[in-house]
């Protein structure tokens, strides 16, 4: 901790349009460009989601403006098998990294985690700005390979070997495609280390005087323990892609065994080995789970914090919860590969850390839940998303209970069980998180507040929508429902072809309904009503200074913290709470 | 709104939770002599998962309906317990809960993966392509001839490389695109990929297994119920995944036998 902080990171106000607006050299401007990049890409990313899922009720319907799209991957508007795995592998790369790592980690850590530790910016701002602009770049990098003449890869974001690594004659986007998608990965795995070397050191080295660590606020800690995660997890994965490329390109051998035959040819490989790459991916892809919740978990308790008025049952455990879940990720990762031809003796041994990893999840739903007790719980478009997210939260935990055990991974292995699962917990619980900040935040971001009224809308839909979408394909994982296939042709499937009309239908109406966001978040920046200082009487120190925040955060103060980060429910000067920086004594409510 | 959050949770949960006490939809009746094992561990992960859904669903409602919008001059309370009390109920009982989860789980795996096949077990050998499975039995001699990837050639059907001028050993396998298994006779599986991964799942007879190219994965298993089932490919291979399947015939000893006699005529 350094009494000093504000002055270890010093620079001047940019004056040029180029440094303010783009490359910019401030956490803020970067936090909103991470976010902009989110936004863009979860609309990309939704909209394949709708291709797809028409395609899966209706397959051979015309989709219109998709012939101009790709003449060869959907001819008459008609998605071929290949298109439909091509899109589908983009839907999960770009959601899982550019949208879930960025928008809850990068964009809003960016913004606000030195505003919360009381720092004018982080450490390393060179450093920063590359981090996004690397990123920005590998976003173009992997949606260039749609420009390709045979499209993008269609390997699944796992991008499992040896598919990945034998070039075009395995199929369409193979070559050139799979070399695009982990040259991108590759530098969006660079950009998030060098984000992540920004979060720890700022949150390590640059926090004010009183902050110690047990007074950051639970959002911090989520970015720090997150960005923790992200050093090791980002740094296994990017030389992995580079070992791809390096198969597809200098003839190396590094996932492709001896004696594999394509088109009555043998491949001329050697000696590799196909189940590293599981292994490699795997320990990147479990640990990149939690990154993508983990700053929902410390988001959503933050914004609960603020809106129950009132402390949780306990600061600490929850942080204790939120580090136990990012050490045992890295212990948990075998169980996506139980019937990958791993020795079947390790599978036992990965799936005990698994069902252990129920326990810190467990008691984190149950400090929410029970923290409500007694509160008075503000109903906003803020928290309805973070309680929603807490329904999400368990509805996609307990079904980890089922694919941690690997005898029983043999039913559900590869099935829509698994697809339901990682959507809950990983993929709406995430999303929820960002849409739960976005509301609350946004008054700070912007200057302005967003309609709640719409937000409510926006909330409501989502909700139904989501649980609508995500618990029938519970139930078709259950009796066997294959995952990543086109189209069901078999008689197995025919009689459940209505479950996944009604599920299109669904996501329809819910993917639609995010255009309310989308209006919602745009018009407000604009006409918004304007947004005071602390619209929602909250703690912390983003909420001591004005909206938006100047270019150096807090001027020329340097502010002291006197308290934990949740004085809520005392007697303080402005009502019931006690801002972190303000010098009075805590006194307990009346009646407490 | 917090009392209509409360109400939306619950019909929610309701109506989740329906289907799975109406078995509304369930995998097919199991066909294999372990399959019951891993039907057993689904159930009990089943009730236990489903509990601890609803638990946690139903709290969060009621708390949300008892303590949301009420005005700022209502008394704030604290859970009596705190949290040391909910640490403990949580490692108490997701801590046993998993321990039981686990330590019985440990069987139904067992009995697939680590107990090895019996040494009269019928030995297939079954090898995943894009886009289709082909099937190898021994023949008469019981042994299975040297594979020569070089010579594979779908154009003349020779799918799995042999070399029946010069191994004595292959000169007798017969090679089928579907798979016929006698009822209730224990068969060993040996699997191998001929270019990408692959998966072998067949959902009557609980059994799911990646192929692994380079690497041979062997499985084993009891079919006890005669009929035709589907064997489907679970791992992403390319453009046709979704269409590469086989099926598999399981047939009394009888049937069997002239089955293996009409492709032996064959090849």
């Amino acid at each position: 901790m350094h009494d000093t902080s504000a002055q270890a990171v010093q620079h001047h106000a940019p004056t040029s349009f180029i440094r303010k607006h783009v490359f910019s050299l401030d956490h803020k401007v970067i936090g909103k460009q991470y976010y902009a990049l989110a936004l863009a890409a979860a609309l990309i990313g939704m909209v394949l989601s709708w291709i797809m899922r028409i395609h899966l009720g209706w397959t051979n319907a015309a989709i219109p403006g998709l012939h101009a799209l790709s003449p060869n991957g959907a001819p008459g508007g008609v998605l071929t098998p290949e298109y439909y795995l091509q899109l589908m592998t983009m839907h999960g790369t770009i959601m899982v990294f550019f949208v879930l790592t960025t928008a809850p980690f990068a964009a809003f850590g960016n913004y606000f985690l030195p505003i919360q530790v009381g720092a004018e910016d982080m450490p390393f701002p060179r450093f920063n700005m590359m981090s996004f602009w690397v990123t920005f770049i590998a976003f173009l990098v992997l949606v260039a390979s749609f420009f390709l003449g045979d499209g993008p890869t269609l390997g699944g974001w796992t991008q499992y070997a040896p598919l990945n690594a034998i070039g075009s004659s395995s199929g369409p986007g193979q070559g050139l495609g799979v070399v695009l998608w982990m040259t991108s990965i590759a530098l969006f795995c660079i950009g998030q280390l060098l984000g992540s070397l920004n979060f720890i050191s700022t949150t390590l080295d640059l926090r004010v005087k009183g902050m110690s660590l047990m007074r950051l606020p639970l959002s911090a800690w989520a970015w720090f323990i997150t960005s923790c995660m992200g050093l090791t997890a980002f740094s296994v994965l990017m030389p992995a892609c580079i070992l791809v490329i390096l198969d597809h390109l200098a003839g190396t051998s590094f996932f492709v065994a001896s004696g594999l035959v394509l088109n009555d040819q043998v491949i001329p490989h050697s000696g590799g080995s196909t189940l590293l790459w599981q292994h490699l991916f795997w320990f990147f892809g479990h640990p990149e789970v939690y990154i993508a919740i983990v700053p929902g978990i410390g988001i959503v308790s933050h914004i609960l914090l603020a809106n129950m008025r009132k402390p949780m049952l306990s600061q600490r455990v929850l942080i204790y919860c939120m580090g136990a879940l990012a050490v045992l990720s890295y212990m948990v990762y075998g169980h996506h590969m139980f019937v990958s031809g791993m020795n079947p003796v390790s599978a036992l041994a990965f799936s005990f850390p698994t069902l252990v990893i129920t326990i810190p999840a467990t008691i984190t739903v149950l400090i929410w839940v029970f923290s409500l007790y007694g509160s008075r719980l503000r109903i906003n478009s803020a928290s309805l998303f973070a309680l929603g997210f807490i329904s999400m939260f368990v509805s996609g935990g307990v079904s980890g209970f089922f694919l941690a055990q690997p005898s029983i991974d043999i039913m559900l292995h590869a099935t829509y069980f698994v697809v339901g699962h990682f959507h809950m917990v990983m993929g709406v619980a995430a999303m929820f998180g960002i849409f739960a900040g976005t509301y609350f935040w946004f008054p700070k971001m912007s200057g302005r507040m967003m309609n709640e009224t719409l937000g409510k809308v926006h909330f409501w839909l989502s909700f139904v929508g989501t649980y609508c979408i995500f618990m029938p394909f519970h139930y078709l994982g259950l009796i066997g429902n294959v995952r990543r296939y086109q189209s069901f042709v078999d008689d197995f499937m025919a009689p459940y072809l209505g479950v996944h009309k009604f599920v299109t239908v669904c996501a329809l109406i819910t993917g639609a309904a995010q255009f309310i966001f989308l209006y919602n978040l745009i018009h407000s920046r604009f006409k918004g009503k304007p947004a005071p200082e602390n619209p929602w009487n909250a703690t912390s120190l983003e909420w001591s200074i004005p909206s938006p925040p100047p270019w150096n955060n807090f001027g020329d103060k340097h502010p002291v913290v006197y308290h934990d980060p949740y004085q809520y429910g005392v007697k303080g000067s402005k009502g019931d709470f006690v801002m972190q920086d303000s010098p009075e004594q805590v006194v307990p409510a009346s009646g407490d | 709104m917090g009392k209509f959050f409360a109400i939306t949770i619950l019909v929610i949960a309701i109506l989740s939770a329906i289907p799975i006490v109406m078995h509304t939809w369930e995998a097919p009746a199991d066909i294999s002599t372990h399959g019951h094992l891993i039907d057993e561990q689904m159930s009990e992960t089943m009730a236990e998962a489903g509990i601890s859904f609803l638990a946690a669903q139903l709290l969060l409602a009621f708390f949300v309906w008892q303590f949301s919008n009420r005005g700022t001059e209502t008394k704030l309370k604290s859970f009596p317990g705190g949290a040391k009390a909910l640490v403990i109920a949580a490692l108490l009982v997701v801590g046993v809960e998993v321990l039981a989860l686990g330590v019985f789980g440990v069987k139904a795996w067992a009995d697939v993966y680590l107990i090895p096949p019996s040494a009269n077990a019928m030995p297939i050998q079954v090898q995943a392509g894009q886009f289709a499975f082909y099937f190898r039995y021994p023949g008469p001699d019981g042994k299975f001839g040297p594979l020569h990837p070089e010579r594979i050639n779908e154009g003349s059907q020779e799918f799995f490389g042999l070399d029946k001028e010069h191994d004595v050993d292959s000169r007798d396998d017969i090679v089928t695109a579907e798979m016929a298994v006698p009822v209730n006779k224990e068969v060993h599986l040996l699997m191998h990929a001929k270019d990408v991964g692959h998966s072998f799942f067949v959902r009557e007879l609980r059994v799911q297994q990646d192929f692994v190219p380079g690497l041979d994965v062997s499985l084993h298993f009891t079919a006890t119920k005669i009929g035709r089932y589907e064997i489907v490919c679970t791992q992403l291979c390319g453009l046709g995944h979704y269409n590469m399947k086989a099926y598999l015939d399981v047939l009394s000893q009888d049937d069997f036998n002239e089955w293996m006699k009409k492709e032996t005529a064959m090849q």
